[in-house]
Parts: C-alpha cells; sequence; structure tokens
C-alpha cells in the first residue's frame, strides 16, 4: 500500500475549555473522495484551517506528500498543492470570473512578480483560465464580475479557483452549500470524475451527495472521530446514527 | 481606440490642461500660475505613490510624508554639501554632495525606499486602524528626529541657495523646471497603469479584496503588498525631492503629519484608485490654497467642506463624479 498524500496525525485545538479539534487522526488516499461529516459545531471547519495553515494546532502533525507542514502558512501550502475551497465563496468580488482563474493559474505558476505586460493580453493566462471556466461550466459568464454570479455560480467559481492549482489533495468545504438539487446532481458528477486527478476530503451535509460519492467517510462530533468506514458501515453505525443522523435506537 | 471611456477623455483633458498651463501662464504674464502649477505637479506626484498603495493595495498609509521629507532632506542634504565643497563624510570613503537632479532623484528613490521597506516590513503586520496608527507613528519618529538634527538646520531647515541642475536644461527658467515634473508626473501615472495591470498588479488588488483567497492560491500578500509600498514609498520620495527643488528649501514641516494628511486628502479629492485622481485632487487643493487662502488663513474650512461632500455623496471623488463608477474586468 503506497503512503496516504494527506495524513492527519493527533491533531488538536482547544479554544478555552473547548476542544474543537479533539485528536483527530485522518489519511485522505490516492484516487478516494474521503468525506467528512458531523453535526453543526463539530469542528470540521475548525480542521480544515489547521490542515490549509490557517490555524496553528496545539498538538499533532498535518503529513501532506511526505512531508511535515509544521510551520508552513497557508500560501506555502497552497504551493506544496493543497486546493481548498471555502465554505462560504470567498473570490475576488471586483474580478470578473475569468480574471478570478487567471490570479489562481498565474498562482500556480509563480509568477506574481511581473510588472509589465497587461494581463489581460497574456495569451498563457487567459487559455488557462478559460479552459477551467470551461470545464466547470461556468465560461458563459466569464466576463460577469464575481459579484454579479449568483450564488450557485460562485460556487462553481470557488471549484474553478482550486482547480487552477492543480493540486495534489483537495480540500472542499461544503462545495453544495447553499445549490439547487439540480446544481448539487451535476456537482456530484462532476466531483466523481475530478478524484482522478485528486483525491478529495469532503466536508459537506448534503447525505445523497456523500453517500454518493464517499469511499469512505469519518464522522467528526464534538472535534472526536468517532467512526470512520465505508458508506455502508457509516449507515448502520449506531453511535453515527445518534450522534448525526438524529435516531434514537 | 475606438471606444474612450468618459474616465480616460477626462484624464485626456487633465493632461493637454497641464501642458497648455505654463504657455496660458506665459502669455497672459503671469509667471507665479506657473509656480502653482509645478506645486500642483509634485504634489500629484506624492499623491500617485499613495494612491499605488491606498487605492490599488489598500494600505491606508498616514506616514506618507516620511517619504515625502526623507526625498526632500536627500536632496537638500546633497545639494548643501554641493555648495559648501564640504564632503558628506570622509571614511570609510568620501562622499562627495551634488547638484546634479538625476543623482539627486536616485538618491532619493532609494532613500526612501530603503525608509519604506523598513516601515512597512513593520506595519504591514497589522492592518486596518492599527496600520494607520503605526504608518503615523513612524513618520512622526522621523519628524522628530529631523527637528532634533542640528547638522541640518533641526527646526529651521535647510536652504538650497540655486536650484540644482539638469543636463543640457535651464532649471531656473520656470517653464522648463515645470515641464521636468510634469514628465515625471506623466511617468509615475504611467507606470501606475502599468503596475495595475500587471500580474503583480492583480496580486495586489486581490489583497486588497480578499487576503484570505489570495493566500490560498498561493501567492503571500504580505510580499505583495510590501513590494507597493516600498514601490509607492518611492514615487513619493521623488516628489519630495522636487518640492526641495522647487522651493529651494527643506523643512521638518514636510515630514509632519499634516503632510501625510495633505498627501491623503487629495488623493481622496481626486478619487481613490483613480489613475488621475491624485492630479485632479492636487489641482482641487491648489486652487483652494490659492484662492480662499488670499481671503482667509481659515481656507482649509472650505477644504474640509469639499472634502465632507466627497466622502458623503462621491466616494470616487472628482474623477468619480464626471466619469462614473470605475470599471473593473
Amino acid at each position: 500500500m503506497t503512503s496516504p498524500i494527506l495524513e492527519v496525525r493527533n491533531l488538536k485545538k482547544s479554544f478555552g475549555a473547548l476542544k474543537a479539534t479533539d485528536d483527530v487522526s485522518i489519511t485522505l488516499n490516492d484516487g478516494e473522495i474521503h468525506a467528512l461529516i458531523g453535526p453543526n459545531g463539530a469542528g470540521k471547519s475548525t480542521l480544515i484551517k489547521q490542515i490549509c495553515g490557517g490555524l496553528a494546532s496545539d498538538s499533532g502533525s498535518v503529513i501532506f506528500d511526505g512531508r511535515d507542514l509544521v510551520g508552513l502558512d497557508v500560501a506555502d501550502r497552497a504551493k506544496l498543492g493543497l486546493g481548498r475551497s471555502f465554505q462560504i465563496s470567498s473570490v475576488i468580488m471586483e474580478f470578473s470570473a475569468l480574471r478570478n482563474v487567471m490570479l489562481a493559474v498565474q498562482a500556480h505558476a509563480g509568477s506574481s512578480f511581473r510588472f509589465f505586460g497587461n494581463v489581460r493580453n497574456d495569451k498563457a493566462l487567459v487559455a488557462k483560465a478559460t479552459n477551467i471556466l470551461e470545464r466547470v461550466e461556468l465560461l458563459d459568464r466569464a466576463h460577469l464580475s464575481a459579484a454579479e454570479l449568483s450564488h450557485g455560480e460562485r460556487r462553481q467559481l470557488e471549484i474553478a479557483l482550486a482547480l487552477a492549482l492543480e493540486p495534489k489533495a483537495f480540500l472542499l468545504d461544503e462545495p453544495m452549500a447553499g445549490m439547487g438539487p439540480e446544481g448539487s446532481k451535476r456537482l456530484v458528477g462532476f466531483l466523481d470524475e475530478l478524484r482522478k486527478e485528486a483525491p478529495i476530503l469532503l466536508i459537506e451535509h448534503d447525505m445523497d451527495a456523500v453517500f454518493a460519492l464517499a469511499d469512505r467517510i469519518s464522522v467528526l462530533v464534538y472535534g472526536r472521530v468517532v467512526a470512520t468506514g465505508n458508506v455502508e458501515e457509516i449507515r448502520s453505525n449506531l453511535a453515527v446514527r445518534e450522534a448525526y443522523l438524529g435516531e434514537t435506537a | 481606440m475606438a471606444n474612450l471611456s468618459r474616465e480616460m477623455i477626462v484624464n485626456i483633458c487633465l493632461t493637454l490642461g497641464m501642458i497648455a498651463l505654463p504657455f496660458v501662464a506665459h502669455a497672459i504674464d503671469e509667471p507665479f500660475y506657473i509656480t502653482l502649477a509645478t506645486r500642483v505637479a509634485i504634489l500629484a506626484l506624492a499623491g500617485v505613490g499613495l494612491n499605488l498603495a491606498l487605492g490599488t493595495g489598500g494600505l491606508v498609509s498616514f506616514g506618507h510624508a516620511a517619504f515625502f521629507g526623507i526625498g526632500g532632506y536627500a536632496a537638500g542634504i546633497l545639494a548643501s554639501h554641493a555648495q559648501s565643497y564640504t564632503p558628506i563624510m570622509e571614511s570609510p570613503f568620501l562622499l562627495e554632495g551634488t547638484n546634479q537632479m538625476l543623482i539627486i532623484w536616485l538618491v532619493a528613490i532609494i532613500a526612501s525606499g530603503i525608509a519604506a521597506y523598513l516601515i512597512g516590513l513593520l506595519s504591514l503586520r497589522t492592518s486596518g486602524v492599527y496600520f494607520i496608527m503605526i504608518t503615523l507613528a513612524f513618520a512622526q519618529m522621523i519628524y522628530y528626529f529631523a527637528i532634533s538634527w542640528p547638522a541640518y538646520g533641526g527646526e529651521d531647515g535647510l536652504s538650497i541657495y540655486v536650484r540644482n541642475a539638469f543636463p543640457g536644461v535651464n532649471t531656473l527658467d520656470l517653464q522648463n523646471f515645470y515641464f521636468i515634473a510634469f514628465a515625471l508626473l506623466m511617468g509615475a501615472i504611467w507606470l501606475s497603469a502599468t503596475l495595475k495591470n500587471s500580474r503583480f498588479g492583480s496580486a495586489l488588488q486581490a489583497a486588497r479584496q480578499n487576503e484570505e483567497r489570495l493566500a490560498a492560491t498561493g501567492i503571500r500578500p504580505f510580499n505583495i503588498k510590501l513590494t507597493a509600498f516600498v514601490i509607492s514609498g518611492m514615487m513619493t520620495g521623488l516628489a519630495g525631492a522636487l518640492l526641495a527643488d522647487l522651493n529651494r528649501f527643506v523643512s521638518p514641516s514636510m515630514l509632519s503629519w499634516h503632510m501625510s494628511g495633505e498627501i491623503m486628502i487629495l488623493v481622496i479629492l481626486g478619487g481613490v484608485g483613480r489613475l488621475y485622481g491624485p492630479l485632479a485632487g492636487a489641482i482641487i487643493y491648489i486652487l483652494f490654497e490659492f484662492i480662499f487662502g488670499g481671503m482667509t488663513d481659515h481656507w482649509q474650512f472650505f477644504l474640509g467642506l469639499v472634502l465632507l461632500g466627497v466622502v458623503l455623496f462621491a466616494r470616487g471623488g472628482v474623477i468619480g463624479l464626471i466619469a462614473g463608477k470605475a470599471r473593473h474586468d
């Protein structure tokens, strides 16, 4: 067995007396979608921040692509190949959809200290960004500013921005949030394809999507992983049903 | 070029007006207007510098007087040593003064760039109101240093008896000096536009709007902002060197927080983030100073009213008022 691309080992984070991340260990293997589910306040977003470098951990480690990420900031980790999307769309509002993706393409190329040459005429950037917008089916909205896009379109743009980094692993924080049933369905199909490019750590509330996509599911409750398993195992796990699916046995 | 935007037309009119102005002043025999126009060009240049940080990068620096003054003192110190034929220092190597503008500009740009780098290194770790306060604090430190440094005049300032020289041009001619300042202003505006449209400019605008996203794409916002802050400080420093030459005098007042405020006010008046905003703002500022300053010492009261109006009703400044909302793509 090859070592996992992403390995979280005994990660901890407390805010005062609150243990937001309590000894969490999870792995993400090549080609898989590993879904992370849990009720609100379970610590999913805290965990994502710790993995991405936005929040320092109290203890434990994050190993990505064979490398301990300790001491690296958000930008470093993104450059190493962690492509994330945000739970609440976080895009450059005054930029067009195309310029947004062009920025990510430029970041991936590592060329942000070029002071001359108009980016609008930068064929390499435009071509690559256009290609990515086409993949997320946003090409017809390319020249609208992000502020003018609908909520669902901004979710697509989030994915496009992660895609442009050509990451080694995706961390998608509730990509379906606020999308209609039609949009969710298309996104499920898209993510199913995406896993061939890079494995996905998927945080999602939409259980239909999770059960349709995930190879493995981890359930997070009060900062602890209470169960990890495949779809069938999680469906039948008693603790999960109590804690999360809201059923009393 | 079929479709000129309204902002572009406004910009062209401002440019042509500035070119025509000294000839008109000459024709109606009012050379003082040329001096006023030179002040406009120099303050606008300082504003173009601040606008790169403030408008494009969202860095509300309340300490740009530091760079303005450092540029001014670079000119003053070099020129005073050239006049008195005393070297600035003899060991470890001999450093002479100079009256050559080109060298003075270079020194002013480098000195203010180093200052901006050091100040930015510390200030840019903060944001919002803390950034405003810390940049102000650094500028005030330099201000008080200048006051208490007797070697270069201390509180009394430093005089430059003869205007510095530019190869092949008689700089004592008002019109010539005006066009030197104006050419530098145009160069700075061109550079600002180029930077804004470049890959660096994309990252800088993104840093203003959404740092979190910029970092998540793998670009460290701090590095981008620091670079912009340094370039911004360099432009303002160059303006300081020119003002020293125009007034033939440098004093600590160039470093005071009033100066920082003045530069910021003219950027806001003209339109934050607008390419020609600082020029439009400087024109209004100098006109107010000239017209109302002749009537009352409290002319800044009227300026305050206009500023209030701009902040409340015309967030895009005068340029925004005439040309409409800024276009983004």
